[in-house]
């Protein structure tokens, strides 16, 4: 493989029908970094973070009301013609259909409609390497749908947090990511309240039923996935100690807190009431600030840590050199990143100039959703925003469904399995069905114009078809590989 | 017996102004009786291995090993003998209504599938030329209500176009990727990883699957196309595509599957049909033929002239139409292959032509515009 190659498959999303090869394969992966367009349009086009906050509030103001009528209507007593009153009472006919549902069916398309966006701009954009690592800090600050609050804002998470971010210090795209509402709500954030806070010590007053009280699921996460990586040093009461700081943080309208902090701005506040008060201490450092600014100063300071550096620039080394990261380039990007205060074009720049991501061609499994885009790319197939859901389904890369907040895994052995290897066949030639006019003779050289392999192009000239030869280019090693 | 032609005095077997239609009025929006059915064998379907000429003194040793496929086969008569696992045809041929066009050819001379089928497909004489397929304009020349059908999930070239064709595939059809799987296989052979994990997932599939090892069942195709051309609303032209035909390595019995494949798709046709099968002509055709000598892995590879097929009730069968060019090597085209020695064009403008009552010089010009030859005659019943 050789630079052309490598800069259009292993830093891109694959050659896109009708574009010149890239003249200077490196001078084009850093220039999309000036030429990068955080909103493109049919990204702008779709619903805000509010919007969705709101329908979200909607939905769950119905399910409250539906409970409360279906907990007045237990008390009354039952009629005796009536042995089973409370299948009764829950049943409800199908010509009345739950509220509910017609509340929550907008947010799921909404999702279909998001994802189905974020694959058209990865198969149109002319800033591919940017487009790439647009899902690569949005896997790295994975939110996951398998939530039911997230199903609407997974997508303006990665458009309002992610997006506007790509480009700046690592500790901007980590404020905005863990501040949005998607965060909040996937990593639990919203609902934490600090026991000693104006709220926290109300509700321990009434007595309330479930004591008010921190949840750590988002400070840990953050030092163990987003910043510093596991096993580098921080403790149980380090975790803690963060959470508490983070108390405050939240999004009104939303669950158990909706009827003391209605809905307003539909987006992230921090609520004075519900933060625990006092001064933290974490790893052996003191944040005596008040309110917001100390979770604040304590996120900076993850940024700025050694840790952070080595564990961002070991992700990176690893989605564009190999699974096991070359040392030398985890080494140099680390220092670059400490050097320049994690400033994210830099690391960008410094992956390109770097000689590891340029060799050791096809050492990376393309992962379904980029393989995806790749076929889209090289035939000009549209897949529509269903479809394409329906095959990153089948491949298991379902968009914004890691099912865990560590996101996707990169490593090869996780995507490259028989029977993933088999659903991708099954695609190319479904696919390839639809693409008759293609003559994959001359589409293969020009995907592949500098390490098309004899096996490959023997294949696809004496496939016994058209149809044949284009699903076996889609299914060839080189187009499984980067 | 074989009526043997050659190019000069087959010209104008049939004079074209006498069998111009004459359609009543009220027929114009209604379609008639009569069927036809296009059976494509993608892949270049060795018509040598189909219909051997036994009879022809340099068959022998021009073939070799693959010759021996025909061991005792008994011979249509004195030069052709059909391939022993065709033995409906061979039947069909006893009633005369098969008929077969031998050393045949379409205008394209290089040997590359894609472009060769797409020159099949459009009628044109260079491969992307022309944009719809003769299927579709032949359909212009059709009563204005005649259906047309393709039985894959999407439309073949032969029969895209401005006129609507319908498509209509199930899930019991033969499922093409039984040849993308051996081709993948094929593919990742040399390659480690993907080879592992192909055959894992091969075995899997395999052991999932049951005794439903592949897929293939030609007998449902031929009873569903016959259905689908049932009854008054019924389709009127259809297309089958098949593959599998591309016998680079050990030909032998792939062969022999792909022919036991083709002839119970038409007995199965020939029975679903019933009645309509007097009314039905099959033309089963290629996009080129194969190499007359056998390869170093007792296959064959791409050549140029083939075989074509006519089967059904309005087939003036019984027949094997040839302008033989013989296969000694001095005689073969470019000192490999089946010299064609009559056009596919002009052999399916004849047929259909006159099957549909049309005047098969008309449908040579619309189906196959450029082409330059003129209808072979006596391919259908008077």
């Amino acid at each position: 493989m050789g630079d052309v190659e490598i800069a259009l498959n292993r830093f891109g999303l694959g050659w896109k029908a009708g574009e010149a090869p890239p003249a200077n394969p490196r001078r084009w992966l850093v220039d999309q970094i000036a030429r990068y367009d955080p909103a493109p349009a049919g990204i702008a086009a779709l619903p805000r973070t509010p919007e969705q906050i709101g329908k979200l509030a909607a939905l769950q103001t119905a399910r409250t009301e539906r409970r409360q009528d279906r907990a007045e209507a237990a008390n009354e007593p039952a009629p005796k013609a009536m042995t089973q009153p409370a299948m009764e009472s829950r049943a409800t006919p199908s010509s009345q259909p739950r509220p509910e549902a017609q509340l929550l069916k907008p947010l799921r398309d909404s999702y279909v409609q998001a994802a189905g966006a974020r694959m058209a701009q990865a198969v149109a954009t002319d800033t591919p390497f940017m487009e790439r690592l647009v899902a690569f800090w949005s896997n790295h600050f994975a939110v996951s749908i398998d939530k039911g609050t997230v199903i609407g804002l997974a997508g303006t998470f990665e458009n309002e947090a992610i997006r506007p971010n790509v480009n700046s210090k690592f500790s901007d795209l980590l404020f905005a990511a863990v501040r949005h509402p998607a965060m909040l709500l996937f990593l639990d954030q919203a609902q934490s309240i600090g026991p000693n806070s104006l709220l926290g010590q109300r509700a321990q007053r009434r007595g309330a039923e479930r004591k008010p009280g921190i949840n750590e699921n988002l400070a840990r996460e953050i030092m163990e996935l987003h910043t510093l990586g596991v096993h580098s040093g921080y403790t149980q009461a380090d975790v803690t100690e963060f959470a508490k700081a983070l108390t405050g943080t939240t999004v009104t309208g939303l669950g158990r807190l909706a009827r003391l902090l209605p809905y307003d701005s539909g987006r992230a506040a921090f609520v004075e009431q519900l933060h625990e008060p006092g001064a933290r201490t974490v790893m052996g450092k003191k944040y005596a600030q008040a309110g917001e600014a100390q979770g604040r100063a304590i996120l900076n300071d993850l940024a700025a840590h050694p840790a952070t550096a080595r564990h961002v620039a070991t992700k990176l080394a690893r989605h564009f050199a190999a699974d096991h990261p070359p040392p030398a380039l985890v080494a140099r990007l680390e220092q670059v990143y400490l050097k320049t205060g994690g400033d994210l074009p830099s690391l960008y720049r410094a992956l390109v100039e770097s000689p590891e991501p340029w060799s050791n061609p096809g050492a990376k499994f393309r992962q379904p959703w980029e393989w995806l885009v790749a076929v889209q790319r090289a035939t000009g197939l549209v897949i529509p925003a269903q479809g394409g859901q329906f095959s990153l389904n089948q491949l298991g890369q379902p968009t914004w469904r890691p099912g865990s907040p560590a996101g996707w895994d990169d490593l090869a052995a996780s995507w490259a399995a028989p029977d993933a290897l088999l659903r991708r066949v099954e695609l190319a030639n479904r696919y390839s069905r639809n693409l008759a006019t293609i003559d994959s003779r001359t589409l293969a050289p020009r995907l592949f114009p500098e390490s098309l392999s004899e096996g490959t192009r023997t294949a696809v000239a004496r496939a016994d078809s058209g149809q044949q030869a284009l699903a076996l280019l889609l299914v060839s090693p080189e187009m499984l590989r980067r | 017996m074989t009526l043997s032609l050659n190019r000069r005095n087959m010209l104008g077997a049939l004079g074209a102004a006498t069998l111009l239609p004459t359609r009543l009025a009220y027929a114009a929006a209604a379609q008639g009786e009569r069927r036809f059915v296009f059976i494509i064998q993608r892949g270049a379907a060795d018509g040598l291995a189909t219909l051997a000429p036994l009879g022809d003194p340099a068959f022998e040793s021009a073939r070799g090993a693959l010759a021996a496929d025909f061991a005792g086969a008994d011979k249509l008569d004195t030069t052709f003998a059909l391939h022993p696992a065709l033995a409906g045809m061979g039947a069909l041929y006893s009633q005369k209504q098969a008929l077969f066009v031998h050393g045949v050819g379409i205008p394209y001379r290089d040997r590359s599938h894609f472009d060769a089928q797409n020159v099949l497909e459009t009628g044109g004489t260079k491969p992307y030329q022309t944009k719809d397929g003769w299927m579709n304009r032949l359909l212009a020349l059709l009563p204005g209500g005649t259906r047309a059908l393709a039985v894959s999930p999407t439309v073949p070239a032969a029969l895209r176009g401005p006129r609507d064709v319908t498509s209509y595939a199930n899930s019991r059809l033969p499922d093409p990727d039984a040849e993308l799987m051996s081709r993948v296989s094929q593919m990742y052979a040399g390659d480690k990883q993907l080879h592992a994990l192909w055959e894992s997932s091969m075995q899997a599939k395999a052991m999932a699957a049951g005794n439903d090892d592949s897929g293939q069942d030609p007998v449902a195709t031929g009873k569903l196309v016959a259905s689908l051309l049932s009854g008054p609303s019924g389709a009127r032209v259809a297309m089958i595509e098949t593959g599998g035909w591309d016998t680079h390595f050990q030909q032998k019995g792939r062969i022999e599957r792909q022919l036991k494949g083709l002839d119970a798709m038409i007995g199965a046709l020939k029975t679903g049909l019933g009645p309509a099968w007097n009314e039905t002509l099959v033309l089963v055709a290629t996009e080129f033929g194969r190499t007359v000598a056998p390869n170093g892995t007792g296959g064959t590879d791409h050549g140029t002239g083939s075989l074509a097929m006519l089967l059904g009730g309005t087939v003036s069968g019984g027949k094997v139409v040839s302008d033989w060019p013989g296969l000694a090597q001095g005689q073969l085209f470019e000192g490999r292959d089946l010299k064609p020695t009559l056009a596919l064009d002009a052999a399916i403008a004849g047929a259909v032509g006159a099957h549909f009552g049309l005047d098969p010089a008309l449908v040579l010009a619309t189906c196959f515009p450029g082409g330059g030859s003129k209808p072979i005659g006596g391919l259908i019943r008077a």
